[in-house]
């Protein structure tokens, strides 16, 4: 049954790097962090893959396989052919620390951005009641295992770094979405969503929920609503007319952005 | 070439002044950390791996907490006894009773942070049946709860920070994580008390100094120790060896949970976890022959509590009250050995495991709906489709109940300054661990913890325990040590031995023979890692990484095998062939194991009685199964009522009442 499967795997730092050839044994069922771990103990043990559970459910070994975003422990072996070459390279968007491992802070920043949960201060921990209906929306976001697959496909990052500043990103911006479709938030974010976090640069190709692991539907249960709702304010004739008699600069309700200047 | 180069070997220290440092970012640490910061500590959060990565996220059913949401019969009382009898009465029992009362409160908390359970009808946290628990209990979403948990608690430490950038313009002024950082050993001061931490980061392999007068250790399992596991590659029993190397005790490390369900197959997932809510939410067990073969080993201490015919097994998920439990939901040490003998005896799979059917038993649309990513993980994992075929599973080292020796109520281990919380601490479990109260014993221990460290750094009044230069010195040395050597071994090998030798020697089923051998094996194991060598450079090396790790996985290994060669009886998660029965005698005893120099020396200890008013919960004809005629002597009257014959009264009144 086993097999030795031709690899490029690129290797190298964030000054220099290039794809170095391996053969490497394969078994049945095995997966493509499999294969990796033992190129590891065989014949590179220094050889940097960022990885945890092996199980799909941490979205630590984020990598591009034969260009795809995947992640390794996800990706069955059994899906290419025996005399295919795998071509194993590190995330583009983000910046490469060493091999395999890029650099995801840009992640960690956007996500200390959003403005957190906020739930009537009246309400005391035991005393929240929502309905499973109403939970569900958020629900689906929060499948979500931070494996940055969909900030790395995502074109408005990843061919566009002068972006990186404007725009969150599909896992930030359905962050946002979850909160706003929170059943016991109060705070409203529409508006810094569009300002702060760049929900007018999704262009909706729906690359993001392809390449997700979990199959949440980022696109069209996170994003598009919340565009819908960020028109629907803004476009609202009364809406539009009270912010240009009061001249309040954001709505009732909308917190600040933790850190902007 | 990599010993020369100045990278590779360069002793500089970055130094981090903090109050408190959390080793470990799972859901002890982090709930620690949140208590710390609470009371107004600058707190450092290091996680061995990105944050929001922890080992938490794959703990699926729920947390277990008597809030009595789905059956309001529940209580803490209720709880707590189902902790003791699941762990065999060896738990503390402080800790067991402070663990039931306050885990509703932590998960009604996590609530409060932004987490959002499934739901009851009346839109209530809804609770689902987990093994050993007499009611829904465990607040679960979906079948990944840990992932829940663990992501609102990093949201919470992101919401101190936003508190922090708005009031300060810093969002790292009072808390603040480093990630991908490890460390390799505690620092103390020249009296002995806890000065610091020391470490390396992993992205650049410079050294760290963590210097603080307390130090949580919050770091998890053992799991990588064995090579069939559910565990990921954190878990090295890194808080057990810095305990112990800091001059801190383990308690009872003979105890390991096997969890009874994961997958056998293909090999590459061989242990991986297949949660115990299949069973709870109505999957059962079967053997080569298509038998439920539970039925056949319900032991005596639990008889009066489990189901005797399939009929009335399925009547108890609709019905709980009128009829007992199905003997599948047996505490996880029963289930894994009835497993292991089912298999021994010629009755398993194709693959050595047996079936696990959900698929006959519930529509597929609920399945879908209650075990989502298990559904996905047979699908993409192994081509099983759960809806349609059944699973085949079988035994996986899954958790450690031994660990750190600490103060109940304050978490504090024997060194000044130490703590400890969640996995990594013992006690609490006794020897066996129920499904679901690892979660809510994360959250509980994890808040005393942070509340513990903060009322010790109250008594130093100011005072900073200064870090002692020799230790230093030691720590960077040994770290570097496997760079300076060029034709050692590869660290890989010796670790993928060491797990076939626990597997095989000291695993699930245990012999005097094979442990003492094992025993042997490890000091082999010894010399080759003092030997292993790494090339290459410091920023991001994994062979670097886990030739410090071995050290760790080794030192827990010799403690699991020297208790479980003590300990002769079967109890828990520890099953001694040549020993079957449980013995009394052996339920008054801890075993604690320090380090002197290199050797582990390991006394016997005798467990903290059980408070009056916690013994009278349980019936004494219960007690009698448990504890030596001596104990029971004060307990002639019991305040329970209930008929000594209670194995012969009617289920119904069984499930509701006392035992």
């Amino acid at each position: 049954m086993g097999y030795k499967a031709a690899l490029k795997v690129w290797r190298g730092d964030a000054g220099s790097g290039a794809l170095a050839d391996y053969e490497v044994e394969v078994n049945e069922g095995e997966v493509v962090l499999d294969v990796l771990h033992r190129l590891q103990a065989t014949q590179a043990s220094d050889l940097a893959i960022r990885w945890n559970c092996k199980a799909g459910k941490c979205g630590s070994c984020s990598m591009e396989i034969n260009g795809m975003p995947r992640l390794g422990c996800m990706t069955r072996m059994s899906t290419f052919s025996p005399e295919e070459t795998l071509t194993i390279t590190p995330m583009r968007t983000f910046p490469v620390i060493r091999d395999l491992v890029t650099d995801v802070s840009f992640n960690y920043a956007k996500a200390r951005a959003i403005p957190s949960f906020t739930p009537d201060p009246a309400i005391k921990p035991g005393e929240f009641r929502m309905q499973q209906e109403d939970v569900e929306r958020s629900q689906e976001f929060r499948k979500c295992i931070e494996c940055f697959l969909c900030q790395n496909t995502c074109h408005a990052i990843r061919d566009h770094e002068d972006n990186e500043t404007a725009f969150s990103g599909p896992r930030f911006l359905m962050r946002v979405a979850e909160l706003e479709m929170h059943p016991a938030d109060e705070a409203d974010r529409r508006n810094i969503a569009q300002d702060d976090f760049g929900l007018g640069l999704c262009n909706i190709t729906k690359c993001c929920t392809e390449v997700c692991p979990e199959h949440i539907k980022i696109t069209d249960n996170a994003i598009i609503p919340m565009k819908e709702r960020v028109a629907g304010r803004r476009f609202d004739p009364l809406v539009w007319l009270g912010s240009k008699i009061s001249r309040r600069p954001e709505p009732a309700g909308t917190p600040a952005v933790p850190g902007k200047r | 070439m990599s010993t020369s180069d100045s990278a590779s070997t360069s002793t500089e220290i970055e130094r981090y002044p903090y109050d408190v440092v959390v080793i470990g970012a799972g859901g002890s640490g982090l709930r620690a950390a949140i208590e710390a910061r609470a009371r107004g500590l600058r707190t450092a959060i290091i996680s061995k791996s990105l944050f929001g990565k922890a080992h938490t996220v794959m703990a699926e059913g729920g947390a277990a907490a008597a809030m009595g949401n789905v059956n309001p019969n529940d209580n803490w009382m209720v709880h707590f006894r189902d902790t003791m009898r699941g762990g065999k009465f060896l738990n503390n029992p402080r800790m067991a009773e402070l663990h039931a009362k306050e885990a509703p409160d932590r998960v009604w908390e996590l609530e409060a942070y932004g987490a959002i359970f499934d739901r009851t009808p009346e839109g209530k946290i809804s609770q689902r049946n987990f093994g050993g628990h007499e009611y829904p209990r465990l607040a679960h979403v979906g079948d990944r709860t840990g992932l829940e948990m663990i992501r609102t608690l990093q949201q919470q430490v992101v919401a101190l920070q936003q508190a922090d950038s708005y009031e300060f313009d810093d969002p790292e002024a009072r808390i603040k994580v480093f990630a991908e950082t490890t460390i390799t050993r505690l620092v103390k001061d020249e009296s002995g008390r806890i000065a610091g931490a020391f470490g390396y980061v992993r992205d650049t392999g410079r050294f760290v100094l963590f210097e603080a007068p307390a130090v949580v250790l919050a770091t998890g399992g053992i799991g990588r120790t064995f090579k069939v596991t559910s565990n990921s590659w954190e878990y090295s029993g890194d808080g057990h060896a810095l305990a112990l190397l800091a001059g801190a005790s383990l308690m009872n490390m003979e105890f390991v949970q096997f969890h009874p369900t994961g997958m056998v197959w293909p090999p590459s997932v061989r242990g991986l976890l297949v949660t115990e809510s299949v069973r709870g939410d109505g999957g059962v067990l079967r053997n080569s022959e298509g038998k439920r073969f539970m039925f056949n080993y319900v032991p005596d201490v639990f008889r009066a509590q489990y189901a005797e015919t399939e009929e009335e097994a399925d009547r108890w998920y609709t019905d709980p009250d009128h009829n007992r439990r199905p003997p599948e939901l047996l505490p996880r040490d029963e289930v894994a050995r009835s497993i292991n003998a089912e298999v021994k005896a010629g009755r398993g799979t194709p693959h050595g495991g047996v079936f696990l059917d959900i698929a006959s038993r519930r529509p597929a649309e609920y399945i879908l709906k209650r075990l989502p990513s298990m559904y996905h993980q047979f699908k993409e994992l192994a081509d099983v489709d759960i809806t349609k075929e059944p699973m085949e599973i079988g035994p996986t080292c899954h958790y450690v109940m031994g660990g750190v020796e600490v103060d109940p109520d304050t978490a504090a281990a024997s060194v000044p300054g130490l703590f400890a919380a969640g996995e990594v601490s013992g006690g609490m479990h006794g020897s066996n661990r129920l499904g679901g109260n690892s979660l809510s014993d994360l959250l509980v221990f994890g808040k005393r913890a942070g509340d513990g460290a903060a009322d010790y750094l109250e008594s130093l009044g100011g005072a900073k325990p200064a870090v002692s230069a020799a230790d230093l010195d030691a720590a960077v040395a040994e770290a570097l040590a496997p760079f300076s050597r060029t034709d050692g071994e590869n660290p890989y090998t010796v670790h993928s031995e060491l797990q076939q030798t626990m597997h095989d020697l000291v695993g699930i089923i245990r012999r005097e023979q094979e442990v003492r051998d094992a025993l042997a094996a490890l000091e082999k194991f010894k010399e080759r890692a003092a030997n292993v060598a790494v090339p290459g450079e410091r920023a991001y090396n994994p062979g670097w990484h886990y030739a410090q790790d071995l050290r760790n996985m080794l030192l827990v290994a010799e403690c699991v095998a020297m208790a479980a060669l003590e300990r002769t009886e079967s109890r828990g998660g520890h099953t001694r062939e040549d020993h079957p029965a449980m013995d009394p005698e052996w339920r008054k005893v801890n075993l604690i194991l320090t380090l002197d120099g290199d050797k582990i020396d390991m006394v016997h200890q005798p467990l903290p009685a059980m408070r009056q008013d916690l013994l009278e919960l349980f019936d004494v004809s219960e007690l009698k199964k448990y504890m030596t005629a001596e104990e029971l002597t004060g307990l002639t009257a019991p305040a329970a009522p209930a008929a000594p014959a209670a194995s012969a009264a009617p289920a119904a009144s069984e499930s509701k009442e006392g035992h």
